[in-house]
This record gives C-alpha cells, sequence and structure tokens, in this order.
C-alpha cells in the first residue's frame, strides 16, 4: 500500500517507561510509515496501551525520542502542541465520549471549538462522519448510556476523525464486540484508512483483525518489541511468544485458514 | 456577476453565461470557514448563469471537510436548476468525495425534526408532575427500608453488621471534628449578638436562656443535620449513584440479593445511630461556645453562666431536640438514596442528583423541624 518510501510519521526510539520502581517498556523503537495499518500486539499487561499513552502524550517517558509528524511533543510551546494533537485522533478503549453530550454534540465538540462554523454546516459535516461510520441520523441525538457497545465503538471513531487526522490510534478498536460486528468494524476502518488515506496505529487482541486489516504486526513482549513484520512473518517467527500467540490453540484455525485461502 | 469573487482557494470565469470554477490550494478542515464563504458567495452568483463546471486539478489537499463543501455546492445548485460537473479531481480523492456525497445525500432526506414550542404552562404542568412522582419516589423508598428492617428484625443474621458499623464510623465518628468546630462557632456567635442586644436593656442575664433553650431545642439539631446532609447525604448519593451507571447494582441483583437489605438499610441506619450522637456532642460543644464568649466578651465567669444554665433549661428542652434527630436522619437517608437510585448513565445526571438529594433532604429536614414545633407546642413540651 504505502510504497513510496517516505519519512516515518510516528518514531520511537529507544523508549523507556515505567512507573515507580517497574519499568514497562524498555529501550522499545518503533516506526509507522505514512498509510499503513500498524497492528501492535501483546500479552494483557505488557504494556501496548502504556506504549500506545506515551506516545500521545498522556504518560511521561524516562528516556528515548518519540516523534510523531517529525516532532517531538516535549520539544513545542503549548500552542504547538495543540497544533500537533489536532492532526491525530484517538479511539479509546471505552469509548471515552461525553455522557452528558448527545452522539451529535460528541462528534462536534471539537469542530465547534476550533473551526468556527454555523450549526447548519456543523450539523452537516457531523452528519457525514456519522454515516461514514455506518450510524443513521436517528442516532444522533442519543445519549452514550443509550448506545449499545459496537455503536459506542463507532462514535467513538466519528469523533476521532472529527477533525480529519492524518493518525488514528486505536485502542482495542474490536474487544467487547460480537465478531459480526467485529468484522464489520475491521472493514469500516479499511474502508476509513483508504477513503482518508489515513495512517492507523491499533493496538489489538484480535487476530482476526490483524489478519484483516493490518499491513505489519509489532509484538510487544517483556517490555521490548520482539518482532516486527507482516502476518506471514509472524506466522514463521521462531520466538517462543510470537510462536504461542499466532500457532497456539486460538492461532491454529487462523492458520489453518490461512493456508488453505489462495494468497 | 462579472467581478465575481476570485480567491487563492477558488478562481471564478464566467463565459457566455456558463460559470466556471477552478479550485486550488488546501480544502481542508482548517481552511473550513473560508470555504463556507466561498461557497455561500458562489450560490448567490449562480443565480443567473446557466451551467457550472469545477476544475480541480489546483486542489493540493483535500479532506471530509472539503469534500462536504464540494457535495453541498453540488447539491445546492442541482437545486437551482444547475448541474456542476466535477473535473479532474485527483483519483486519490475521488473515493473519499464519492462516500461524502453519498452520506449527505443520505443526509438531506432525514430532516430534523423541529423543536417543541415551549409554553410555560407546559414547563409548570411538568414540573409538579416530576415533583409528585419523586414524592411517590421517597415514599415508596421509605417503605422499602421499612420493609428490609422488618426482615432484619425477623431474622436478626441478614442484617449487615459490618457494613453498619463501617458507615457509622464514616458518617458520625469521622464526622466529629468538624461538628465539634461548627457548633462551637455557632453557640459562641449566638451569645456574642445576644450580649451585644440584651446588654441595651440590661438583660444580659436572659442570654444564657436563649442560647441554652435555642442551642437545645433548635440550632444544634438543625445545623447538624444540614452538616450531615452535605456531607454524607451527598456521599451516599454518589455512591450509589456510580454504583448504579457501572451496573453494580444491577449484579447485586442477578446474585439474589436486594439492594435496599445489601445497600441501602445500614446506611440509613447508620444515620440513624449516628445522628443523634452527633446532636449531642454538638448541643454541647455550642453551650461550651456560648460559655466561653460568656466569659471571655460577656464578663460572665463560667460558674454563673452553668449556674444560670441550670436554671434555665430541664430535661424538656433537651428532649426536644435528640427526639427529632433520628427522624431527620431517616429523611436525609432515604432522600440520598432515593435520588443516588435515580442517576442514569451520564456524568451530568450524578452531579444533578447529588445536588437534588442535598437541597431536597435539606428543605425537608427544615420543614419536618416545623411540624415538630407545632406538635412540641401543642402537647406542651
Amino acid at each position: 500500500m504505502q510504497s513510496f518510501n517516505s519519512e516515518p510519521i510516528i518514531s520511537v526510539r529507544d523508549l523507556v517507561v515505567g512507573f515507580d520502581s517497574r519499568t514497562v517498556l524498555n529501550r522499545v523503537s518503533l516506526d509507522v510509515q505514512p498509510g499503513e495499518i500498524l497492528g501492535l500486539v501483546g500479552g494483557s499487561g505488557s504494556g501496548k496501551s502504556v506504549l500506545l499513552r506515551t506516545i500521545i502524550g498522556l504518560l511521561p517517558e524516562r528516556s528515548g525520542a518519540i516523534e510523531v509528524f517529525g516532532q517531538s511533543l516535549n520539544d513545542l510551546d503549548d500552542e504547538a502542541r495543540h497544533e500537533l494533537r489536532r492532526r491525530w485522533g484517538v479511539l479509546f478503549q471505552n469509548g471515552a465520549l461525553f455522557s452528558s453530550l448527545t452522539v451529535m454534540q460528541n462528534i462536534q465538540f471539537a469542530m465547534r471549538e476550533f473551526l468556527h462554523l454555523s450549526e447548519n454546516v456543523l450539523d452537516g459535516i457531523a452528519g457525514t462522519k456519522l454515516a461514514m461510520v455506518g450510524l443513521s441520523r436517528e442516532d444522533a441525538n442519543k445519549f452514550p448510556s443509550e448506545l449499545s457497545g459496537g455503536m459506542t465503538k463507532r462514535v467513538a471513531l466519528a469523533r476521532a476523525l472529527a477533525l480529519d487526522p492524518e493518525v488514528v490510534f486505536l485502542d482495542e478498536p474490536t474487544s467487547g464486540l460480537d465478531p459480526i460486528s467485529a468484522g464489520d468494524f475491521d472493514s469500516l476502518i479499511r474502508t476509513l484508512q483508504r477513503t482518508l488515506g489515513l495512517t492507523v496505529f491499533m493496538v489489538t487482541h484480535d487476530l482476526n483483525s490483524l489478519h484483516a486489516v493490518c499491513d505489519r504486526i509489532a509484538v510487544l513482549a517483556a517490555g521490548t518489541i520482539v518482532a516486527d513484520g507482516p502476518m506471514p512473518a509472524m506466522l514463521s517467527s521462531e520466538h517462543p511468544w510470537v510462536k504461542s500467540y499466532f500457532r497456539g490453540q486460538r492461532g491454529q484455525l487462523l492458520g489453518h485458514h490461512l493456508s488453505n485461502s489462495p494468497a | 456577476m462579472n467581478n465575481a469573487p476570485s480567491t487563492p482557494m477558488l478562481t471564478v470565469a464566467t463565459e457566455r453565461g456558463t460559470i466556471q470554477l477552478a479550485a486550488s490550494a488546501r480544502w481542508t478542515a482548517s481552511h473550513a470557514k473560508t470555504l463556507d464563504q466561498l461557497v455561500r458567495t458562489i450560490l448567490i452568483e449562480a443565480e443567473h448563469g446557466t451551467a457550472t463546471s469545477i476544475d480541480m486539478r489546483g486542489v493540493s489537499a483535500f479532506d471530509t471537510f472539503g469534500a462536504w463543501y464540494l457535495a453541498r455546492l453540488a447539491r445546492d445548485l442541482k437545486s437551482r436548476g444547475h448541474e456542476l460537473t466535477v473535473m479532474g479531481l485527483p483519483e486519490r480523492y475521488t473515493a473519499l468525495f464519492d462516500a461524502v456525497q453519498k452520506s449527505s445525500a443520505r443526509d438531506e432526506k432525514a430532516k430534523s425534526q423541529p423543536r417543541a414550542t415551549f409554553s410555560g404552562l407546559a414547563a409548570i404542568g411538568g414540573a409538579v408532575v416530576e415533583a409528585w412522582l419523586s414524592l411517590l419516589l421517597l415514599l415508596n423508598m421509605l417503605g422499602a427500608v421499612c420493609a428490609a428492617t422488618f426482615r432484619a428484625l425477623r431474622r436478626p443474621s441478614t442484617f449487615r453488621l459490618t457494613s453498619t458499623v463501617h458507615h457509622v464510623d464514616r458518617v458520625a465518628w469521622q464526622a466529629i471534628p468538624i461538628i465539634l468546630l461548627i457548633t462551637f462557632l455557632i453557640g459562641g456567635i449566638i451569645a456574642q449578638q445576644g450580649f451585644f442586644h440584651f446588654r441595651k436593656f440590661g438583660a444580659e442575664d436572659y442570654v444564657v436562656d436563649m442560647v441554652g433553650i435555642l442551642v437545645l431545642r433548635e440550632i444544634g439539631v438543625l445545623i447538624v443535620a444540614i452538616m450531615v446532609a452535605g456531607r454524607s447525604g451527598s456521599s451516599y448519593t454518589a455512591e450509589l449513584g456510580s454504583m448504579k451507571m457501572r451496573e453494580e447494582i444491577d449484579a447485586l441483583r442477578t446474585m439474589g440479593f436486594n439492594p435496599v437489605d445489601v445497600l441501602i438499610l445500614p446506611r440509613v441506619v447508620a444515620l440513624v445511630i449516628g445522628l443523634p450522637i452527633l446532636t449531642f456532642i454538638g448541643s454541647i460543644s455550642a453551650l461550651y461556645g456560648g460559655e466561653l464568649v460568656a466569659w471571655l466578651y460577656g464578663g460572665m465567669s463560667p460558674d454563673i453562666f452553668v449556674a444560670r444554665l441550670k436554671e434555665a433549661i430541664s430535661i424538656t428542652h433537651f428532649k426536644v431536640g435528640l427526639i427529632k434527630a433520628p427522624f431527620m436522619a431517616l429523611i436525609i437517608g432515604v432522600v440520598a438514596c432515593t435520588e443516588g437510585l435515580k442517576v442514569a448513565g451520564s456524568a451530568e445526571s450524578l452531579g444533578l442528583r447529588t445536588t437534588s438529594s442535598v437541597v431536597t433532604s435539606i428543605f425537608l429536614v427544615i420543614v419536618l423541624d416545623g411540624l415538630f414545633a407545632v406538635f412540641f407546642a401543642s402537647i406542651g413540651m
């Protein structure tokens, strides 16, 4: 997909992150190229979400460098930092929708703040975003507490895409969804990535979604990236954790499916 | 029509009644405001033209906002009988434009329904119905607490003693310092005001009567009840509300527990035990406050203060104050728990319910105090 060999859009070098005496990430290095979908996998508690939260600046790093769009958050003043943050969107694991605002207001929140548009235009654009994530206009006036799990994720995705970011960070986008909804969500991410030319950084546990969506997979184990490459490379990796993850009982099914399908 | 607006983002050329637009620069979110104005001007200008085309070759960046404006331009021109031909849109943007055009077309069909017309009468009616429903809910909760008490009395082993003790610790024991401080100050203030004004009539001795009777009958219990409503009532509402939001109460129900037995009865019982104790402590502290001010400000020695106090008050005054405390505790507990269970979904609703819990319970505590005053007056206490 990304044949052009350009500068990485996200670049992490020798990142160390820890809490108190515990080191969670130990010298992690990772690049994300423009226009690719990167899937980050790792055991529960291996620090996937910590890595994501450090990249978007919610957690402080101990050492190492993080550059997004070639800039480091730490080097920027407040104004430039806000400017940079507007160029990415984040989908939190549980949606993190503002519970006192309707679906429509949630999506319009950032647009209203930064773009100074008329109500009509805001409604129109938010309606378009809503339609793009596959929700109908009737859902627009619902409150987050009235939404199902799948709808919450879709609204959260629409909100993450509100300002047309160049990069979206997805934290376990398909967790808690049934296989059909998860599959739909996968293809939604794929479609949106193609239409909007997005770069996607995705933390996930879902083997199917790794297979269906991701261009490249990075594996986080014992605090570092132990493997990095497309799906076939993962399946042939000899690292014990990667092996048991992709070729364990649950991975077997997928591997079986992969070897049968005409590639 | 000739001097159509030409800006870096859009060039307008008119040729034999045909309007030709050429777009350039960045059609993105950060330029949405400019795009908005451009599209509006074009629509006004387009009244006279016959056919229109837009050349998108010059566009260097194009996102959902740009696509939406382009789609809107096309749609609005069409509704005025013009056909907009989009030419030269870079290939990497066509998928986006198609997607947006499709979804905004769907969007137009679903027009939002008009706002319900505001009517003052409807608002008043709604408020009355709401108040009536809240009263019913309160009575419902009172009934549920009574039923739970009855169940606990019949089978004492089911009563949650540990939880009750925990709540007594929180609402009573931990509240002692602040209650001591506030009532001490209030007692002192009443005494100071008494001395200041009674001095004019040379009736300084009666300050002790005023402080004693006022504190024991009314102020002690009222101040303590209001403090507890603000301190513990609000935390009950917030606790139960967030439990409701996180489906913890539903979880209890499905495991076969009655939330009233498990969560509400221990809390209400803790208040009913705690408030009389706090009232007693508070009243004594207020009397001390009065005594100290009488000594320092009024020049009345503590011995004389105590001697006059013995004459002025009787055990009846003390009883009148203390009898009210458990009833006020019951009201605070029932209101707080009812409001907590009314919380629905949003963080805003949690805040709203907590406020309403404190306001309602303070209001009802004062109303109850008034009813008690009438009652005690008529039985001559």
